[in-house]
């Protein structure tokens, strides 16, 4: 059913438009990505950049305003409610703050079982070993059955949200900033624990993060956004080694990398005030070094330029690679 | 060379269940003139509380149980309350980890600033305007005869940021604390704010104590490190020692556990298992002890004093032979 043999999921030409008083905002402006069986998208930019949007719209939780998002070879506007819902087993989120996105006046046996409840699956004797199996799959014990969520620390309530959505054994999880609230140390193993279980378990991940170096770490495949359009979308090396876009040099520029004898790069970038000037020009060349002064960039409609089969930008006067 | 702020055997307790218990144990670290001082630990290990006493912001039930702190020679903590809040602002500022929030949202911007600047100087409400248009210009502010009349909602994080840094620097003081000062920026804007704040000590003179979680902002922007765990400092020195050749095991697993872009994938990355104690729950003997990949039996019964080896201070009874076993990894 897939139109590609390997791809799980596919946004194809997805805009979201939200229009208020003060004028429309292009949350997402002509997004096209697809999610490989088995592998890692990582969506990285800045706050604003529509990361969450894409997330919202591949769960069927918004509808995009134009474009198509099929999941599993099933085209999700053409889906009525109960379809919807029964797809959602096998698409699953796992939210960015530990504790909000658990019901707190709830046991950990009952958060983990819900979706188990939700979908009818077997009964309240196998649903406990499922839910014990789940606990011990993401480095819980059976101890903390019935533990609520302000007796867990942050990394143990992120550990519960991931056995929740483990739960109706789904093929894609999506994660939005999953690790984000977390502590150094605990973020390692909390990283550590999800390449673990995407290896055993062969699913797909969308991987949400304004971290670098945890999208370089988790994702095979990384997609930079900014202001609601995929600026630069490749493999991991060709993002971070081959990066072309001026807005990914920058980004990676900004890392400051723990070492204290690392070559401090000041990013390139010029000052300026966001513009919110809707055009088919590029929407970067304002803070853009290369591209603030050039006609091409103000007037010509960017187009996708692919570079290789894995690697594309969306830029006029890209940074030169040998 | 001397220092620009002392603290001396400073100690915290908040209230638990069973009784008052330690938050901040027997603190001492010193902020040399000139200097930026790196802070680093994970959430509750009291990086923050730190602050908030060189700040005298520590209201009840968190209470300071001893301690001494020196700002320019001067003793801070007993001081009246009256004459510390001269020092406040004019010797010693803050900027604060939300600007949202650090920010009165029904304000014009100018107005604080102002408002900060009439109150370490004698300025006319003219003259106090025209220095604050001269602030938001040094932090980088475009048009800033303008955005002076900006409401905080008006201005995106990495501004209001700015103007925060600028009422921080509106009494000239001579010590700054930013406390996770970008943690909730952009990675981009985060680069220029930080940039921002060191050009601006570098050229005023200013010490710095930049508290963050963020090693990789700590190894680029400070001098010196203090390594914090559950409210003790663990390993402190200069920044290139530490992280070159890190000597407490804490540190150690800390600096294994960050993931960069540099960070190899096909590797797991290192973490440390299990999780900071909570205040009422510290291991007897050294804090660490439970989490240690290199713990012995005698760490769990005596606590490691902090002491000068390899020209660090470090609170390890098995320095010399982790100094042997060398840097990260």
């Amino acid at each position: 059913m897939t139109s590609q043999t390997d791809s799980v999921a596919t946004l194809s030409g997805v805009s979201r438009i939200f229009k208020g008083k003060t004028g429309t905002v292009r949350a997402l402006d002509d997004v096209t990505f697809d999610l490989k069986a088995g592998k890692t998208l990582a969506l990285v930019g800045e706050s604003g950049s529509g990361k969450t949007t894409a997330a919202r719209v591949l769960l069927g939780l918004d509808q995009p305003s134009s474009g198509s998002i099929e999941v599993l070879g099933r085209n999700l506007g053409s889906l009525k409610y109960e379809e919807l819902r029964l797809l959602r087993r096998e698409i699953q989120v796992v939210q960015q703050d530990p504790f909000s996105q658990l019901n707190r006046r709830h046991s950990v046996e009952r958060i983990i079982s819900s979706p188990l409840i939700a979908f009818n699956i077997g009964d309240k004797q196998s649903r406990r070993k499922q839910v014990i199996d789940l606990l011990k799959a993401v480095g819980l014990e059976e101890e903390h059955l019935n533990r609520r969520p302000h007796e867990l620390s942050g990394g143990q309530c992120q550990r519960v949200a991931i056995a929740r959505a483990l739960a109706v054994d789904p093929k894609i999880v999506v994660l939005d900033e999953a690790v984000s609230a977390l502590d150094v140390s605990v973020r390692a193993q909390v990283l550590n624990l999800l390449r673990e279980i995407q290896a055993s378990r062969g699913l797909t991940y969308l991987f949400i993060t304004h971290d670098l170096g945890v999208a370089h770490y988790m994702a095979d495949e990384i997609a930079v956004m900014f202001r609601g359009r995929i600026v630069e979308r490749g493999n991991r090396d060709d993002v971070f080694k081959q990066s072309r876009h001026h807005y990914t040099t920058g980004l990676l520029s900004s890392v400051p990398l723990a070492s204290p004898t690392a070559e401090k790069r000041i990013s390139e970038q010029v000052q300026s005030l966001p513009s919110p000037v809707e055009s088919d020009a590029c929407n970067y060349r304002s803070r853009c070094a290369v591209g603030s002064d050039r006609e091409d960039c103000k007037s010509l409609p960017i187009q996708i330029t692919q570079g290789s089969s894995t690697h594309s930008w969306l830029c006029h006067s890209p940074v030169v690679r040998s | 060379m001397t220092s620009a702020l002392v603290v001396k055997g400073l100690s915290l307790s908040v209230p638990s269940a069973s009784g008052r218990v330690t938050v901040i144990d027997d603190l001492s670290f010193d902020i040399p003139a000139g200097r930026r001082v790196g802070l680093v630990g994970e959430s509750g290990s009291g990086k923050s509380l730190t602050a908030y006493s060189l700040m005298r912001l520590i209201k009840e039930p968190v209470r300071i149980e001893k301690g001494e702190i020196f700002l320019g020679g001067q003793e801070i903590l007993g001081m009246d309350m009256k004459k510390f809040r001269h020092l406040r602002g004019n010797d010693i500022s803050m900027i604060y980890q939300d600007p949202m929030s650090a920010l009165n949202p029904i304000m014009r911007i100018g107005a604080q600033i102002i408002e900060s600047i009439q109150l370490h100087s004698d300025l006319n409400r003219s003259q106090a305007r025209k220095a604050a248009i001269e602030l938001l210009a040094s932090v980088g502010i475009p048009e800033p005869d303008r955005r002076i009349d900006s409401y905080p909602f008006e201005m995106s994080g990495g501004m209001l940021q700015r103007v925060v840094i600028a009422i921080a620097l509106s009494g000239e003081p001579k010590v700054l604390i930013a406390d996770e000062a970008t943690t909730a920026l952009d990675v981009t804007t985060q680069a220029r704010v930080l940039t921002l704040i060191d050009k601006l000590a570098a050229e005023r003179g200013l010490s710095v104590l930049l508290i963050t979680h963020d090693l990789g902002v700590a190894a680029q922007f400070s001098d010196e490190l203090m390594v914090m765990y559950a409210g003790k400092l663990v390993e402190s020195g200069s920044v290139n020692q530490i992280f070159s050749n890190p000597v407490h095991p804490y540190t150690k697993a800390l600096l294994n556990s960050h993931c960069d872009y540099t960070t190899d994938v096909k590797k797991p990355i290192d973490s440390i298992a299990g999780q900071p104690p909570r205040p009422d729950n510290r291991p007897t003997g050294c804090v660490f002890s439970p989490r240690c990949a290199h713990v012995q039996p005698k760490c769990r019964e005596s606590v490691p004093q902090l002491e000068m080896a390899h020209d660090r201070l470090t609170a390890c009874f098995r320095t010399d032979e982790l100094f042997e076993l060398g840097a990260v990894k």
